[in-house]
């Protein structure tokens, strides 16, 4: 059953991934992004990881996403012409790139091979998180906020618009 | 049981496509969500490795990720407007102002 | 003391040249003459310390500080005072000061007189430090240093092209002589392991018991041989003499102390100093004495044709020079320190007052517009005519006794083999006739006869010249070294004119320090024959004939003529300069030009330099090309660069760890 929902998971999300690559108009972009953030929350779910799994949603899926779609219309962005690339090079570069580094990290991969460890339940569990965040790692918790807030400033600053 | 490097090679996969979405793409937007690709692999990745070795570290990390990615995507999509008044374009290869 | 001796002027020295320039003529005056004047009386009051210890032990020797001290070679700066260094720094003192006296009077006006005075008493320090100097090393500063010192003084008058050029002319010809004065010294080094001299000496007394024979060229000679070529350049013999005559475009009173009384003869000291080791070479000796008897006579010839007073002056220091080290060769050290001494004396009374001269007839110093001077300058005369008379070496004036001295040695010598003793003598006897010839034609055509210098100012129109004779500043130095000039003489008084009663003083004196001269095998003496008394009157009374003849001749000769016709061979001294000009130094400018300049310096060090910039500059315009301004181009460099960590990681080492 668990192999049944990996299977669908991970091909959603990398069809979704490809999507977001192949797609000439930014907002089928970000709207295949969205697709593969809630793939991915499905993994999240598998692993026991139930409070990231919802924050992925709130958070990820329903502010940063709509964040993107906003900007989008704002902008008004068309879809991408094919136009005369000036420098072709980087597109040839990055297929074998790619290969490259998805050899490496699946060689890193690989190492895991000797290690297969049961898949945990429960370890991600709401309360259990919650507790860490307070305790433990209160500090960066804290500066997060602090983050949170400089970002929101620095987004107002930068776009506004320029009084005349 | 799945093993532990299954979800690794996806994440692995998810990341590698990310990364040549930032290469191809020209168009700014485009370009940062394929980093928010990557940045989502990599969550994955820490979940992963979370739940396997029962260890809720990950998971913390994967939160203040997702709260830097927040940040970084706001930040970031202002300067895209930004440009994009300047120029009237989201071309990233038009932007080059600081070639030397 | 002898620290005080020495620093003052070197103090003086310093003063002056930070803020003299502010300060009127008359404190510059006196804190250059002061100085002077202070060192003289403190070594005075050394000298009679130094007197008061028994002949045996009169040595004063003060370390000042501790200068080299790397692996063996122990180098420290200490003062020597014995009976030599004794004789010298009481003339070179003394004679300094007048000298500086004088300066004070000649160089009135001018507007470096601060320059002047720190240069001199830069000078003086030099010298003594030559001269107190306790090693080689030491020695070989204060020998540098009157080299410096004689350049920056003949170059006094630096915006004449003429002036620089023989400064520079100096400088270089006494360093090729100090090239082999250096090459002996570290041959010292290296055989002895010491650079003190009464090491030095102590050892060579020690372990070579045999003088090095006539023709062999073993270790001591060519030592000596080395040392001796720094002697060369120094003192102007031949072949280094050429600078001598053009540093006269100096300023007369540098003429006068410095390429007569003082510097120039530390040549002949440096050979005193190491008589112990001079002693033990006769090729060394013979040599000396042969080139001093050639310069001798060759540049007496030179002398009797110039008309520039104080070329004539210059050739006739390096003539007497020549008598210098004709007595070192033959063994007579003492004789040569003796004149020195006198040498000194009236050569300095010579150049002051050839200076008188020259300033009263503003600064003329071609003798063929002159004339007739003896009326307006009577005291200059007067005292010209003690330096002359002394110089020609009649008695009782001092040059008598000890030129006399010399050729009497070198008639007996035992350093050199009969025949050649007996030529030697010839030679010195010939120059002393040409000595009284050219002084005679000096003295006559300046002094005596029909006054041509009112031809000077017919091209210049306006005032009528009339000399007068120099302030007393200036005359007082004059009488002072005249009276010198005529009685300084007795000190060295030989033994004969007292029938053997009275030694000679001098000699007794300074003999101790001094090494006794070795006895060629062949030498007459070594079969036991000594001349006596009656052979040395003999000598001296046929000298002063000859010498006599020849002055009244010359006068009789010159005052009839004054402006006779010269030899252009002698006027042009030989050619000697043309010489050495074509033989060194064309193919140096043109190797130079041609080689060292264009491939050497453009082609290797511009090059390397230009091409290190051209490098730099190739490199950047390549690496250049990073800076895209292209976001997606830095994409792809942090991509690829990820991607060779994470490689460096997987492949080479840094295990991730895993638990």
């Amino acid at each position: 059953m668990e192999r049944a929902l990996f299977l669908i998971f991970a091909v959603t999300a990398i069809g979704a991934a490809l999507n977001v690559l192949l797609r000439r108009h930014p907002l089928h972009s970000a709207l295949a992004l969205l697709v593969m953030l809630g793939a991915l929350t499905g993994f999240y779910v598998l692993l026991g990881a139930y409070f990231l799994a919802v924050i992925q949603v709130v958070i990820y899926a329903g502010a940063i996403l709509v964040l993107f779609l906003f900007v989008i219309m704002l902008l008004n962005v068309r879809a991408e012409e094919a136009r005369i690339e000036r420098r072709p090079y980087v597109r040839w570069l990055a297929v074998p790139f790619a290969a490259l580094l998805g050899a490496e990290i699946i060689y890193l991969v690989r190492v895991f091979e000797e290690n297969p460890s049961p898949s945990g339940t429960s370890v991600g569990v709401t309360e259990a998180v919650g507790r860490e965040l307070l305790t433990t790692y209160l500090l960066p918790f804290e500066l997060t906020s602090i983050l949170i807030l400089i970002a929101v400033l620095g987004a107002v600053v930068l776009a506004r618009r320029e009084r005349r | 049981m799945i093993p532990i490097s299954w979800y690794l090679a996806v994440a692995a996969v998810l990341f590698t496509i990310g990364t040549v979405t930032v290469f191809v793409k020209r168009n700014a937007i485009a370009m940062l969500l394929g980093i928010e690709v990557m940045l989502n692999a990599a969550n994955l990745t820490l979940v992963t490795f979370s739940s396997y070795f029962r260890e809720l570290a990950g998971q913390i990390m994967v939160f203040f990720v997702m709260v830097v990615a927040a940040a970084e995507a706001a930040v970031g999509l202002a300067i895209v407007i930004l440009l994009f008044r300047h120029r009237e374009t989201l071309n990233v290869d038009e932007a080059q102002a600081l070639r030397l | 003391m002898l620290r005080a001796l020495v620093v003052m002027p070197l103090l003086a020295a310093g003063i002056l040249g930070i803020f003299g320039r502010r300060w009127s003529e008359r404190v510059i005056a006196a804190i250059g003459c002061g100085s002077v004047g202070l060192s003289m009386l403190l070594a005075l009051y050394a000298f009679i310390e130094l007197w008061r210890l028994p002949p045996e032990h009169r040595v004063i020797h003060e370390p000042f500080f501790s200068w080299i001290a790397v692996g063996s070679l122990q180098v420290d700066w200490g003062f020597h005072l014995d009976a030599l260094s004794g004789v010298y720094i009481l003339f070179v003192t003394f004679v300094g000061f007048w000298i500086h006296v004088f300066s004070v009077g000649y160089m009135r006006g001018d507007p470096g007189y601060a320059r002047f005075f720190a240069y001199m008493n830069l000078f003086m320090f030099m010298m003594l430090v030559l001269v107190l100097a306790d090693n080689f090393l030491v020695m070989f500063v204060g020998w540098e240093g009157v080299g410096l010192c004689s350049y920056l003084l003949i170059g006094y008058y630096f915006d004449r092209a003429y002036a620089a050029s023989a400064a520079k002319k100096a400088f270089i010809v006494n360093r090729i002589g100090d090239f082999g004065f250096a090459l002996g010294i570290i041959l010292i080094f290296a055989t002895f392991g010491t650079l003190r001299f009464s090491e030095v000496m102590g050892i060579i007394a020690a372990r070579f018991p045999e003088p090095e024979a006539l023709g062999e060229i073993g270790l001591l000679t060519t030592i000596a041989l080395l040392l001796f070529v720094g002697a060369t350049g120094k003192s102007a013999q031949i072949p280094l003499h050429v600078w001598l005559p053009d540093a006269m475009a100096g300023p007369t009173p540098v003429s006068a102390l410095i390429h007569a009384a003082t510097m120039v003869t530390a040549g002949v000291y440096m050979i005193a100093r190491c008589s112990e080791l001079y002693a033990r070479s006769l090729t060394a000796l013979f040599l000396i004495a042969f080139v001093g008897a050639l310069t001798a006579l060759f540049a007496a010839t030179i002398g009797l044709a110039q008309w520039n007073i104080k070329k004539v002056l210059a050739y006739s220091t390096i003539s007497q020079l020549g008598y210098m080290f004709l007595a070192c060769g033959v063994g007579a050290f003492s004789a040569a320190i003796f004149h020195v001494v006198t040498h000194a004396f009236f050569k300095a009374v010579l150049f002051l007052g050839a200076g008188s001269v020259i300033v009263a007839l503003h600064h003329e110093e071609d003798m063929r517009r002159m004339g007739g001077l003896k009326r307006f300058m009577p005291l200059t005369y007067g005292t010209m005519l003690c330096g002359w008379l002394a110089i020609a070496g009649l008695p009782p004036f001092s040059g008598f006794f000890s030129k006399d001295e010399i050729l009497w040695r070198t008639w007996t010598s035992p350093t050199v083999p009969e025949p050649w003793g007996r030529l030697l003598w010839g030679m010195g006897f010939a120059t002393a006739i040409l000595t009284a010839i050219y002084m005679t034609r000096l003295i006559v055509v300046t002094f005596d006869g029909q006054e041509r210098f009112a031809l000077l100012t017919e091209g210049q129109g306006s005032t009528a010249l009339t000399p007068h004779e120099s302030p007393r500043v200036m005359t007082i130095p004059l009488l002072v070294l005249a009276a010198l000039s005529i009685g300084g003489g007795w000190i060295g008084l030989s033994e004969a004119y007292t029938g053997g009663r009275v030694a000679n003083w001098f000699e007794q004196f300074i003999g101790p320090a001094l090494a006794s001269p070795p006895v060629h095998p062949d030498h007459l003496s070594a079969l036991g024959e000594e001349p006596g008394h009656g052979m040395e009157l003999g000598l001296a009374a046929a000298t002063v004939l000859a010498v006599l003849a020849a002055l009244l001749g010359a006068r009789r000769f010159y005052r009839r003529d004054p402006l006779r016709r010269v030899p252009a061979l002698l006027e042009n001294k030989y050619y000697v300069d043309e010489l050495y000009d074509a033989l060194f130094v064309r193919p140096l400018v043109r190797g130079s030009t041609v080689f060292l300049w264009r491939v050497f310096d453009v082609t290797i060090i511009d090059g390397m330099v230009n091409g290190v910039a051209a490098s730099v500059a190739a490199c950047a315009a390549v690496l250049r090309r990073l800076q895209t301004g292209l976001v997606r181009s830095y994409v792809v460099m942090i991509a690829i660069g990820a991607l060779i960590v994470l490689g460096y990681f997987i492949f080479v080492g840094g295990r991730i760890p895993i638990r």
